[in-house]
């Protein structure tokens, strides 16, 4: 379960203080998959960031699974991030050097898995998103699509509490945005967690729950 | 040790599927560093490496028997030449006889009484032409005519220094003789002893001594300076292949030798001022060095900074799936010590594969030595590793400095 609690961050450019979020509480339980929308601007992203642990709010608290953020060190939200969640990027965010099992095991290895089950558990995460027959291929040989289904193998070997998803689908056709999405529904019948940012309501709306947002606030919370 | 483990598996694939180009030009740097460290220093000291070795190889040889500043010559020298004889470790031996003297020469053409006679001083050494040979190599040193042959008689070899021709510097306090060339004839004065003689050959060396000197046969000189005790003034003694000259100086002051000369080695008849100057080259060339350690590690931080500030946002991604910023910063330090460690290498193959044995066989003409390439090892083990460990610091820094920016701002490229 994640709970955000008064959530506000600003950002400061010189004397301007600019209020991205203005006050977020929100709570989302375990299993839900759950739509993060709102205009370009809204917050949704700014949001995402502060829920994942990317980003530090100016104010409020976020808990996750019980245990106050606010309080962790950056080291213990490193290791938090690493045991607790994953994430998709908008730009699939592969590193370039490395195969897309590399790119998998990485953090795999960082959890202290030994190597050869680390190659096993970054495999069976890269049958499950169909890219099977491009384990050993670098990001540059892979097409939009696969590299953004290489990102989610490496956001779910590791089984994350929680997967973030920060506009997965913006970059792709209309073909491999159904891929994607596809996997994410599997993954959460499969019972994961999943917070996904989105502004395209056809995608929204296979999530069970959307949150809207404008201007910094919770303007609605549809369910399905 | 997982830091490690990320480190390393990061730092190889980076080295593996960058860009090869990228991977020559900063090994280039390196090797070129690596030699600039070594050989900018080994050629400053060899330079007067070279003139030492040419003194011991032509000149002074292993050992040198002279004669005791209290005396005019090695007494009883033919006790100690039967000393010499016996020991087995000696390969061969040259004595010589040594007078101060002066030459003249054109002294028939018709001068003004205002006019300076053309003479020089010189040091007259009296060899056994064979001797000399075997010890010394002196016969390679002929510029123009002929070496001296055993019988030859008021024959003369002349040292380069004591002609204008051949004189590298024109002072009029350095006296040297003009319009000479072998069979010449010139009138050598030993005290009050006078005889013409002819020019058989005149030598040059990088020997400052030979340079200075005129040789004649021993037999020649003993009978201007009527020694018959056969009591020389120096022999120069080459030893055997391998054979430590120190062990052999101690037993020839073992025997005796020490109370009628003084046995020295090569090393011990170094001058102070060359010892003094070898060490001083030395420092200019650790300066030298210090300026390309410097310039290394500018290039290296430069190269790392510019790897690591266009792969921000990658390094933002690592940290933001959870890799820690020891790991990220391990991996720059693993590529900085390949870098270092192969450029070394290959610097360590060019010096000792190549540079070295090159210039051993084909030394650099200096003016006033063969300049040969010192490169010990364990110094160039050191300078490796102070290049190694400049460079890991060099490659640290920069990776430090990007990889504690925010996470979020190096994904997104905010600053």
């Amino acid at each position: 379960m994640i709970e955000t609690k008064n959530l506000k961050r600003s950002f400061i450019d010189g004397e301007v203080e600019t209020p991205v979020l203005k006050g977020v509480d929100l709570k989302i339980e375990t299993g839900e998959f759950v739509a993060i929308m709102g205009r370009s601007g809204a917050g949704k992203s700014t949001l995402m960031y502060q829920m994942s642990l990317l980003d530090e709010p100016s104010s409020g608290e976020i808990i996750i699974d019980g245990q106050n953020t606010h309080l962790m060190s950056p080291v213990q939200k490193t290791k938090f991030r690493l045991e607790k969640l994953g994430y998709v990027f908008q730009d699939y965010a592969l590193i370039p050097e490395l195969t897309a099992v590399e790119n998998v095991v990485l953090p795999l290895l960082m959890n202290g898995v030994n190597k050869k089950e680390t190659y096993k558990i970054a495999g069976e995460s890269l049958v499950k998103v169909g890219l099977e027959k491009h384990l050993h291929q670098l990001p540059s040989q892979l097409s939009g699509g696969e590299q953004q289904r290489a990102s989610i193998a490496r956001a779910i070997a590791h089984q994350p509490n929680i997967l973030f998803a920060d506009e997965p689908t913006a970059n792709l056709d209309n073909e491999s945005s159904r891929t994607i999405m596809k996997i994410f529904t599997d993954l959460h019948r499969d019972g994961q967690t999943i917070i996904m940012v989105t502004h395209e309501e056809e995608y929204g709306r296979l999530a069970e729950k959307i949150v809207r947002i404008d201007d910094g606030r919770i303007i609605g919370i549809e369910k399905d | 040790m997982l830091n490690y483990r990320i480190g390393l598996f990061l730092a190889k694939r980076q080295i593996r599927r960058s860009s090869l180009w990228t991977n020559v030009l900063i090994i280039s740097v390196m090797v070129l560093t690596f030699l600039n460290l070594v050989v900018v220093s080994g050629i400053l000291v060899g330079l007067i490496q070279g003139a030492v070795d040419a003194v011991r190889l032509h000149y002074t040889s292993d050992i040198i028997i002279s004669v005791p500043n209290n005396k005019t010559y090695i007494e009883n020298s033919p006790a100690v030449i039967a000393v010499l004889n016996q020991e087995p470790r000696i390969q061969s031996f040259s004595a010589r006889y040594l007078s101060g003297g002066t030459i003249e020469a054109n002294y028939k053409e018709q001068r003004k009484d205002t006019d300076k006679a053309n003479t020089a001083s010189a040091g007259v050494a009296g060899i056994d032409p064979q001797a000399e040979d075997r010890v010394t190599g002196l016969s390679k040193f002929i510029v123009e005519g002929d070496y001296l042959a055993p019988g030859d008689y008021d024959q003369v070899l002349i040292g380069a220094y004591l002609t204008k021709k051949y004189l590298p510097i024109d002072s009029p306090g350095f006296a040297a003789l003009d319009n000479i060339a072998p069979g010449t004839k010139i009138r050598l004065t030993l005290g009050n002893i006078q005889r013409e003689v002819t020019i058989k050959g005149i030598i040059k060396s990088k020997v400052d001594e030979i340079n200075m000197r005129v040789f004649m046969t021993d037999a020649q000189l003993r009978s201007l300076t009527g020694r018959s005790d056969y009591n020389v003034n120096e022999i120069a003694i080459r030893l055997k292949p391998g054979v430590d000259p120190n062990t052999v100086r101690d037993a020839l002051i073992g025997q005796g030798i020490s109370r009628v000369a003084k046995v020295q080695t090569y090393a011990d008849a170094e001058p102070k001022f060359i010892k003094d100057m070898i060490d001083t080259f030395a420092l200019l060339g650790n300066l030298i060095s210090s300026i390309g350690l410097v310039v290394a590690s500018i290039t290296i931080f430069i190269v790392i900074f510019i790897n690591a500030i266009t792969r921000r946002k990658f390094i933002g991604i690592l940290k933001g799936i959870g890799i820690s910023g020891e790991a990220i910063e391990i991996s720059y330090i693993f590529q900085s010590f390949f870098y270092a460690l192969t450029g070394s290498i290959i610097g360590i193959i060019t010096v000792y594969a190549v540079l070295e044995p090159l210039i051993t066989a084909h030394p650099i003409n200096f003016p006033f030595s063969d300049g040969i390439l010192v490169a010990p090892l364990l110094s160039t083990l050191m300078r490796m590793s102070l290049l190694i460990i400049a460079t890991i610091f060099a490659g640290y820094i920069p990776a430090r400095m990007i990889v504690r920016k925010n996470t979020l701002d190096s994904i997104l490229g905010r600053n």
